[in-house]
């Protein structure tokens, strides 16, 4: 049992002077010191949580409107950037970064009167699936502590269903915000590409990086989604938001055309897993849902489409980190060219450097055609074959990922293995269509996610399906 | 497609201005070249008659005005953050010999 109302409730309260926001702020650290142990958490911003704190209380006393998130507390991931607060993204060559200007979802949450009270962690620059690539500790799965949470946002997740804070901001560029979710046990949304701005977040891969959400309900996360999403100058890829908004949803299944993603459900599938979704279908179909099976012949790919156009666009982002503009440097080189090589050798982790090199490999000349090209062409085929199932279906159904929460170590010695992790995520990333992670069930008491996609710009019809099915799956 | 060697690896840490240790030269050569085993299945896809795509919501160039906003930084809060500055410049290590 949560600890937190629902987040229009809470808002409420302290509009009302029911609650305060101070004590909604210190219920929230108290929690992430109380629950310490599972390094979901590398900072706080209590100061400044604070200081916004009294003066949204003070706003309430003098009759002023405080915003539809009044006093709420929420956690972002430590790829953010806060006001004042150091912001890693995880990394030994961010450590000492201090936000120097702010993301515009934070600056869009606090416009309303949310607090940030803390950065979460994260697999280094988000590159991974556990946590375990994190420069600083790997989290632990909040009902097994010898199992993680997934990654890359696995901190937020995991904050979230240990009560820390109503709602958490992670990011998704794979799957780093659904896999965790679809690990621990809460709703992870991935928008439709440029739904949000990402202004003020550490770049990944900037063709499918997205404002990733954690929440305990839809409703809770339907109301953040619906204070972040709008255009924004400051990232040109933003798209126009909904005219209908994200809330007050219609969560009516019936008539529903659902389509159950054949090449999901084969082999390699945890038997549990399997078991969950197809339970899922079920009720899906007593309720009223036209639920079938689809192919999307290329999907099996994606993978492979998706590391290779990842690590380029990565090996890209990451050029930035060269020892001169942000604050890790080697201060032994004696020329700059080695002041770059040393620096960037001894500041990146293992993952970020693999991915470089994996990137500058497949955009390298002699290579480009082979494999980046390649790639975003069989991207096209990927798109094409997903738009052609949003023409007679509403929405595909199959798993977040092909087991539940897996042993910390288990497949870190193997990169490959851990890339596997996305194998079912990768795929609307790569079209920029929306997916959600919803809490559907357990496979040996661990939990398990459905996702559920639509086509592009349907977030809010997605939206008002996943409440369908956390009221079908509860 | 063969293994990666390990010039390759070198060549590739070089592009990339990354300098690996000698025992790191062996584990990515391992690491990448599985890697890049998995993702070669691409090279088999039939392709024909398709574009790649470059941006998924069909966006293409998207304007603005070239103002000065206030996002309540300042270029001495921007130069905090560099490792090493003089006279409000960032400084660099010697460029040649």
């Amino acid at each position: 049992m949560s600890q937190w109302l629902p987040i229009a409730e809470l808002a409420a309260k302290v509009k009302s002077g029911e609650l305060s926001a101070l004590q909604l702020v210190e219920r929230s650290l108290q929690t992430i010191a109380e629950k310490k142990e599972y390094d979901a958490i590398i900072a706080v911003t209590a100061e400044r949580a604070r200081e916004r704190a009294t003066n949204i209380d003070t706003a309430v006393k003098n009759g002023e409107q405080p915003g539809r998130l009044a006093g709420v507390p929420f956690i972002a991931k430590d790829n953010y950037l806060v006001f004042g607060a150091e912001t890693t993204a995880a990394s030994n060559m961010l450590r000492g970064f201090i936000a120097p200007y702010q993301s515009t979802v934070i600056e869009k949450l606090e416009a309303e009167g949310a607090i940030c009270v803390a950065k979460a962690n994260l697999d280094a620059f988000a590159h991974g699936a556990s946590t375990e690539n994190s420069d600083f500790f790997t989290t632990k799965h909040p009902l097994d502590k010898e199992r993680v949470p997934g990654g890359s946002s696995g901190g937020s997740a995991a904050a979230v269903v240990l009560d820390m804070a109503p709602f958490a901001l992670g990011t998704d560029t794979g799957g780093s915000t659904r896999q965790p979710a679809s690990f621990v046990g809460c709703i992870g949304y991935k928008p439709t590409y440029g739904t949000m701005s990402r202004f003020g977040i550490v770049a990944m891969a900037s063709s499918t990086d997205v404002v990733g959400t954690f929440a305990r309900t839809v409703d809770d996360a339907a109301l953040v989604i619906d204070v972040m999403s709008a255009r924004d100058p400051l990232d040109s890829t933003t798209i126009d938001r909904d005219e209908a908004g994200y809330i007050d949803l219609s969560a009516d299944i019936s008539g529903k055309k659902i389509g159950i993603v054949k090449e999901w459900m084969s082999s390699g599938l945890d038997g549990g897993v399997k078991q969950v979704i197809e339970t899922a279908a079920e009720k899906f179909k007593a309720a009223g849902a036209d639920v079938q099976e689809i192919s999307l012949p290329t999907l099996p790919l994606a993978l492979a489409v998706y590391y290779i156009i990842v690590p380029a666009e990565v090996s890209s982002n990451l050029s930035r980190y060269d020892g001169q503009r942000y604050p890790y440097s080697n201060s032994e080189a004696v020329d700059l060219d080695e002041s770059y090589i040393t620096s960037r050798g001894t500041g990146f982790g293992a993952e970020a450097k693999r991915r470089i090199m994996i990137g500058t490999y497949v955009l390298s000349s002699g290579y480009y055609d082979a494999y980046y090209n390649k790639a975003q062409t069989v991207r096209t085929k990927l798109i094409n074959e997903f738009r052609a199932a949003f023409e007679r279906l509403d929405f595909l159904i199959g798993p977040v990922a092909p087991t539940p929460a897996f042993k910390i170590g288990e497949n870190s010695n193997d990169p490959l293995r851990m890339y596997l992790a996305d194998v079912m995520t990768v795929g609307p990333s790569l079209a920029g269509i929306p997916s959600i992670s919803v809490p559907a069930g357990t496979s040996n008491s661990l939990p398990v996610g459905l996702q559920i996609i639509a086509a592009q710009r349907q977030d809010r019809a997605l939206l008002g399906m996943a409440k369908a099915a956390e009221g079908l799956l509860a | 497609m063969a293994d990666l060697t390990r010039d390759d690896v070198l060549k590739l840490a070089r592009l990339a201005r990354l300098t690996i240790t000698d025992e790191e030269i062996e584990q990515y050569r391992k690491e990448l070249s599985d890697i890049l085993q998995y993702v070669a299945q691409l090279q088999q896809v039939d392709v024909s008659g398709l574009q790649p795509t470059t941006q998924v919501t069909g966006l293409t160039n998207v304007m603005r005005e070239d103002e000065v906003i206030d996002y309540g930084s300042s270029p001495d809060a921007l130069l905090r953050i560099v490792p090493n500055t003089q006279d409000r410049l960032i400084k660099v290590k010697r460029m040649i010999g």
